[in-house]
């Protein structure tokens, strides 16, 4: 596999005065030579990976270089129906009866796997969507591992999870999950599905299917009986042909609002299970008693991390209007010394866009954040010359009728609105059709129960953002879908209770 | 509560400048810190990794910022002569290595030094006030103060009343400051904390201000004397005082984690701190010093590394 080669120009202006001296960190890239990547990637039907009856491949690329890294089965409904009756077969003759305590050791036994090759992991998973090392490294790669582990755990015990009620598995689940944490949105969906006894059909993101894929690999040296986990990759299409599957009992999706609000409509007036993780607009609320120069870190790392590609990202902050001012100029400050770059260098902070057509997105909403007349401050990093990049931008002036105040744009993006009492910060953050997180900043304990208590939001991180475990649910009330993954919660929609 | 202006003959770093020394502007800025932020942002820096010229270079900058210190009650000229020696010519051999940024010492050990490094440029360094403990009489400190200056000292590194500052009496820290201040003269002074006693982050915060308000143009972690010495996130958050004291008064005040620090790894973490947190202009002996005895020969270890491609025995670094 060819290395990547990205132009990085390292540089930094942070600080209350910038001057002519600059401390170059020289380039510290993640080694690529300790794996090797596939030409070709086939479908992975009954434990086997096999040809798609479509015989067609597209390629997958690396948004940082826009260099093919490999090509890509393109499963449709031919191919999806195959899937489904191995994974209804498996489900029947071998998964639902298996006493759960071997269910269990299967699955840690893919999450030792997991960590045994973090490394390529997370290596593949920065070339193949475009998120800085580190986080792929010391976030997604042992998060997903976690899930695992925690829903292991899980296998044996389910009627301790939900007391004097008797408990089976549902069937077949067809899950489709989203380009942003491909390996980690692919652990929150299958670990709780198999732990509870069910067979899945699985489809990863049209941009992002390399991680799954190995994870395939590692799901056949775990010796996962035939059938039990099946991964078909595609576009919408195939997405859809899952969706529309007459003898898939529950489907999984993680993705936009849009989207889920189209496998709504189809699933209705079926049998099958729904949940949805979808769209979100966060808003981070800042008081004036915050811990200023940590709140600053959390407002950062809330829509910064992995470019803003997070369902709840802190994409609205709401900033108390007596400390407007040093907010801003601590946020100006400490945007400049984010280095954006070659995601597999090391001290990375914000990596590249994960495909062009969000790139556009993102510009065109931006665009109409100008238009509308907010006042944009974007680092003035050197981006690189090749792929997909947009510089940390934030926008002040921004009124809650704009554009970029209410509409997702899941890029490093972020809109800074004022409030003048806690009411009217807790009315203008409930204002939206989404709900699916929350930031409180203040010292005041009290407060923070009461925000919590008022937010419309599935998850609250008070003092803190973007925090994730797999013992914590995590869901959206509203637009932002329903249903929840991770915690005991996160088993419910992969059982059935009588 | 009462506030003065000074017009600042005393600070040679803004001799024309007036600012306002007072207690309540340097709480007003104390809000809380958040421990858990705090430590994970500092965290996440010292995972930064720095390779080839840009270690060299931090490594070399390092050596020019440290306060290569001796302070025990066995210390005697012959010790002090040696570690001066060593301070003026880290490595004889290889003339790029800078000159360290001062020697500190006892208050008696001031005129060796005075001798030993006479026109090398490394700085006199002493610790006054009581040091360790600062339990003694305010005009003791003060005395002591203008004797060590008088004596030969650059720099004093004085220590707060921790006593005084975790019953409350903020006024007497402030008030005891600016004294040990005016006493120094043209001596620059650093203020230790001891953040080690100081319980938490907030405490932390509002001791950096007391001081700053009062006169320091340093402030300091530690005295290496308890058991806890500098760490990261400690300077973190005297750093982010720093900037936001900076803000206010325009004023540049230099930061000095003591004790603790052996390894180059976490000296280089302590600049990549200081770099990501205050920029650039911070990145000078005159705004950021190494408290440290057992850092400098690791320091040169690596830098023999980074030339030669090899680790060289410790035999081959002199132990002063």
């Amino acid at each position: 596999m060819s290395t990547t080669s990205i132009e990085t120009r390292e540089r930094l202006q942070p600080g209350p005065a910038s001057s002519a001296l600059l401390w170059d960190y020289s380039p510290s890239l993640e080694s690529t030579d300790h794996f090797r990547l596939d030409a070709r990637y086939n479908l992975f039907i009954g434990g086997k990976f096999v040809e798609p009856h479509s015989r067609r491949w597209f390629e997958t690329i690396n948004p940082a270089t826009e260099e093919t890294l490999a090509e890509i089965a393109e499963g449709d409904a031919e191919d999806v129906d195959r899937a489904v009756r191995e994974a209804r077969r498996a489900y029947q003759k071998v998964w639902r009866r298996m006493p759960p305590s071997e269910r269990a050791k299967y699955i840690f036994r893919i999450a030792r796997l997991i960590q045994e090759k973090s490394r390529a992991l997370a290596v593949v998973e920065t070339m193949n969507g475009g998120k800085p090392i580190k986080e792929s490294r010391d976030v997604d790669i042992p998060l997903a591992a976690a899930h695992f582990f925690y829903y292991a755990g899980w296998a044996d015990k389910l009627e301790y999870a939900f007391p004097n009620r008797n408990v089976a598995p549902v069937g077949v689940a067809g899950q489709i999950i989203p380009w942003n944490f491909p390996l980690l949105m692919a652990a929150w969906k299958l670990a709780p599905a198999l732990a509870a006894g069910n067979t899945i059909v699985l489809k990863p993101a049209e941009t992002t299917p390399l991680t799954s894929l190995l994870l395939a690999q590692i799901i056949q040296e775990a010796e996962l009986p035939p059938g039990v986990v099946n991964i078909v990759t595609g576009a919408g299409a195939t997405g859809a042909a899952l969706v529309a599957h007459p003898d898939v009992d529950k489907i999984a999706f993680t993705g936009s609002t849009e989207v889920g609000k189209r496998i709504q409509r189809a699933a209705a007036g079926t049998k099958k299970k729904l949940t949805l993780e979808l769209g979100g607009k966060a808003p981070n609320i800042v008081f004036e008693d915050a811990p200023l120069d940590q709140a600053i870190e959390g407002i950062i790392n809330g829509i910064y991390f992995n470019q803003g590609h997070v369902c709840c990202a802190g994409s609205r902050l709401f900033v108390q209007e007596s400390i407007l001012e040093p907010v801003i100029r601590k946020l100006r400050e400490r945007i400049g010394t984010l280095r954006v770059g070659n995601p597999l260098d090391k001290n990375t902070d914000v990596g590249a866009i994960n495909s062009r057509a969000q790139l556009e997105k993102i510009q065109e909403l931006v665009s109409s954040g100008v238009e509308e007349g907010a006042e944009i401050y974007q680092s003035s990093c050197a981006l690189p010359t090749r792929g997909f990049w947009f510089a940390p931008t934030f926008f002040t002036g921004v009124g809650q009728s704009n554009r970029i105040a209410q509409e997702e744009i899941f890029g490093p993006v972020l809109s800074v609105l004022t409030f003048r009492t806690p009411e009217e910060a807790l009315e203008k953050a409930n204002n939206t059709p989404y709900g699916l997180s929350a930031g409180v900043w203040t010292e005041k304990g009290s407060r923070i129960l009461k925000m919590a208590q008022k937010l419309r939001a599935g998850v609250v991180w008070a003092n803190t953002y973007n925090k994730f475990d797999p013992t914590s649910p995590f869901g959206g009330y509203k637009e932002s879908g329903y249903g929840r993954e991770g915690g005991v919660h996160g088993l419910g929609p992969y059982v059935v209770l009588s | 509560m009462s506030s003065e202006i000074i017009h600042s003959s005393l600070s040679p770093l803004f001799p024309a400048a007036a600012f306002r020394r007072s207690l309540s502007d340097a709480l007003e800025l104390a809000h809380g810190v958040d421990a858990v932020s705090a430590e994970e942002r500092a965290a996440s820096l010292a995972k930064r990794s720095l390779k080839k010229e840009s270690k060299v270079w931090g490594l070399k900058l390092a050596i020019s910022m440290m306060d290569l210190t001796t302070l025990e009650g066995k210390d005697t000229r012959g010790k002090v002569f040696a570690l001066c020696q060593k301070a003026m010519h880290p490595e004889p051999s290889d003339r790029e290595i800078p000159h360290v940024a001062a020697v500190c010492v006892y208050p008696t050990m001031v005129p060796f030094v005075k001798q030993a490094v006479a026109g090398s440029g490394v700085k006199i360094a002493s610790v006054a006030t009581g040091f360790p403990s600062g339990q003694t009489f305010t005009h003791i400190k003060v005395n002591e103060t203008r004797e060590t200056v008088a004596a030969g000292a650059d720099e004093i590194d004085m220590v707060i009343d921790r006593g005084a500052f975790l019953s409350g009496d903020y006024r007497k820290v402030f008030d005891e400051i600016a004294e040990v201040k005016e006493a120094c003269g043209p001596a620059h002074l650093k203020v230790i904390l001891e953040t080690g006693e100081l319980a938490n982050y907030d405490q932390v915060r509002r001791a950096s201000l007391i001081a700053m308000y009062a006169g320091a143009d340093f402030i300091k972690t530690s005295t290496g004397k308890v058991t806890v010495n500098a760490t990261l996130p400690v300077t973190l958050v005297m750093l982010e005082a720093i900037r936001d004291f900076h803000h206010a008064t325009g004023k540049q005040i230099g930061m000095k984690p003591a004790g603790g620090i052996a390894s180059s790894k976490l000296a280089l973490a302590y600049l990549v701190l200081l770099y990501e947190t205050m920029g650039p202009n911070w990145m000078t002996p005159d705004l950021f010093r190494f408290g440290a005895s057992s850092l400098l020969n690791d320091v040169l270890m690596q830098l023999r590394k980074e030339k030669t491609g090899a680790y060289q025995s410790g035999d081959y670094f002199t132990i002063d």
